[in-house]
């Protein structure tokens, strides 16, 4: 393969050539780093590159191959990781001012595993700061931009690991999604994105936003490749109390099998009609059609209390994250910013004026309103409400799950918004979510596959499967089905073969 | 504090702002008080969702304590523990006054 084919390569495809020593990793990972040199200006969607430490692993691997050791399969294949997930000697930000500069002295249980298993870590990706964002927009460090037209937002929170692998600056990302943050990116750029059942991944080492939604997951431009990586970040860890104690379904075998007939499709009424672009309904019904040409049994199936969701969830999210983030006190990492009008200030003062130096617009404003659902006297009427809610749902579910093997949704009712459009209107931002954080609050995995480009944009189009928990191999049965027949209809390429070139730097 | 129904005073908002020790500034609290009452309207809904009669979920899956085995494991350094810390000394995190003057 050619430099550049090498960045257009999947993972599976770049296991292959390299165990078959067509390639080598530090041809590889130079390819993508080249890459990141070229076009990662106009996209941001790295925050910090780790050129040199990542062509040592390379370097590594390639020597432990060529003495014949036995290598995990995506041993020597380049990864980018969210600034989110905990990395020796690599900044880790979340993409916020309080923690600028901070380098980890651990790794989070998913760095431990990548690192394990050979894979360079090209470096770490932009982020709305703390998760909390559906545009990227957040960061403290800029916005990232997206692939398809740089004018437009890539999504949020991980808009930095959707871009990059859009960008072909990476073929595989970490991403984490705590309301939609893997998903609702992944449709915006035309990339797959995965989060999987709740616990089914270690948030260890992982900076909590709202820790019983928070949950990471593959980011990739094939649903083989997310079932790859989902294979290697997926299992128990004794670090994370939440973590389930039981071998991970074969997600691998399942995106491999990619097979409809018979199965049966439940389309969410609720989430679908009021609010969703026209182009996005139009490939939705159209990716649902061919469900059903090739097999599928397709129902509509009614979650009445999804009504409640989205507002169950923007008290929740705020709740915990209020509480997660009380940890940034200037005292034992992050930066500290006295108070500029006295001269002998209290820890208390340092402490609040450190955090109003350090946190963004976005994460104040979810703070506060944490902090009053989470205020005595309100408690019961908001977070309490709130997590009523999430019975309702999950009772919701269970009974949808009882007559039908996935669910199927439009992840995003848009497709990618210009930059600074919803900026000043929160609650419009918030809608971004409608589709995505139920799978947050019930626990149940969601992957978002490119189903084809709105008439009115040629922007990307995403479609949800959602699947019962620790269920997560039907989502890539079906979605590797669903991907299959689209890429015979786009000429055997994949939805980013539309995507335009970027310009590249010199 | 006003009741939940009604929404959010700028007062209410400044209250809060010291209790998450955060200090806002004026536009801040200005902007904040604008836009949180419609923000907790939108989120008031879940008030009439479920009687009393529904569980509270406070999480996805079922979670119990879980313990490990009680034997050493290795932990950070005093020096990597401190070594992104603002201040320290004597292997210590060093911090600011704790009592004001009163």
């Amino acid at each position: 393969m050619t430099a550049r084919d090498l960045t257009k390569a999947t993972a599976d495809e770049l296991s292959r050539t390299l165990a078959a020593g067509e390639a080598s990793s530090v041809e590889v990972t130079q390819a993508h780093i080249d890459r990141i040199a070229a076009v990662d200006g106009a996209i941001h969607a790295f925050l910090h590159v780790d050129a040199e430490g990542a062509l040592a692993t390379a370097a590594d691997i390639d020597k432990r191959r060529a003495a014949g050791e036995k290598l995990h399969g995506l041993a020597g294949v380049p990864i980018a990781v969210k600034d989110i997930v905990a990395t020796i000697g690599l900044p880790t930000t979340c993409g916020s001012a309080i923690l600028k500069g901070w380098i980890p002295p651990y790794d989070a249980t998913i760095t431990q595993r990548i690192k394990a298993a050979g894979l360079p870590i090209l470096g770490k990706t932009n982020m709305d700061e703390f998760a909390m964002g559906s545009s990227t927009e957040h960061s403290a460090y800029g916005p990232t931009h997206n692939p398809w037209d740089t004018t437009r937002i890539p999504g949020g929170s991980g808009g930095g690991s959707a871009a990059a692998v859009a960008a072909f600056e990476a073929p595989l990302a970490i991403g984490t999604d705590t309301g939609g943050s893997i998903r609702q990116p992944g449709a915006l750029t035309g990339t797959v994105g995965v989060k999987p059942t709740y616990g089914g991944v270690s948030r260890y080492g992982l900076v909590a936003l709202a820790s019983s939604l928070d949950q990471a997951g593959p980011v990739t431009r094939s649903v083989l490749d997310a079932a790859l990586l989902h294979e290697l970040i997926a299992g128990h860890d004794p670090m994370d109390s939440t973590s389930i104690n039981e071998p991970t379904p074969d997600v691998v075998a399942a995106a491999r099998r990619a097979e409809v007939k018979g199965l049966r499709v439940g389309v969410i009424t609720e989430l679908g009609g009021e609010g969703f672009q026209a182009g996005v309904r139009a490939r939705f019904d159209e990716a649902v059609g061919l469900l059903t040409s090739a097999g599928a049994e397709v129902v509509e199936v009614s979650l009445p209390s999804l009504e409640y969701a989205l507002a169950a969830y923007y008290l929740v999210m705020p709740s915990e994250a209020s509480s997660n983030l009380a940890r940034f006190d200037a005292m034992r990492y992050g930066i500290r910013v006295p108070p500029a009008d006295n001269d002998d200030p209290s820890a208390e003062q340092v402490m609040a004026s450190s955090r109003d130096a350090g946190f963004g617009d976005e994460v104040k404003r979810r703070i506060i309103l944490g902090t009053y659902a989470l205020s005595s006297g309100y408690y019961d009427a908001y977070y309490g409400s709130a997590q009523k809610v999430r019975t309702l749902l999950s009772r919701d579910f269970a009974a949808a799950f009882a007559t039908v093997d996935v669910l199927v949704s439009p992840t995003s009712p848009t497709t990618a918004f210009p930059l600074g459009d919803k900026l000043d209107d929160p609650l419009s931002m918030y809608l971004q979510d409608v589709a995505t954080i139920p799978a947050n609050l019930v626990g149940i995995p969601g992957l978002s596959l490119p189903i084809g480009l709105a008439d009115e944009d040629n922007l990307p189009v995403g479609l949800q499967f959602l699947a019962p928990a620790k269920a997560d191999d039907r989502l890539y049965n079906a979605a590797a089905a669903l991907e299959a027949l689209l890429e015979s209809k786009w000429g055997g390429l994949p939805l980013l073969a539309q995507a335009p070139e970027l310009e590249v730097a010199r | 504090m006003s009741e939940p129904a009604k929404g959010i005073s700028r007062t209410d908002v400044a209250h809060l702002a010291g209790l998450a020790r955060i200090d806002l500034s004026d536009a801040e609290l200005d902007h904040l008080a604008s836009e949180l009452p419609a923000i907790l309207e939108n989120v008031a809904i879940v008030q009439r969702a479920a009687g009393d009669d529904v569980e509270a979920m406070s999480h996805p899956l079922p979670v119990n304590n879980v313990f490990r085995e009680d034997v050493e494991v290795p932990c950070l350094t005093p020096e990597e523990a401190l070594a992104m810390a603002p201040a320290s000394e004597q292997q210590r995190f060093l911090v600011p006054k704790i009592l004001g003057e009163e």
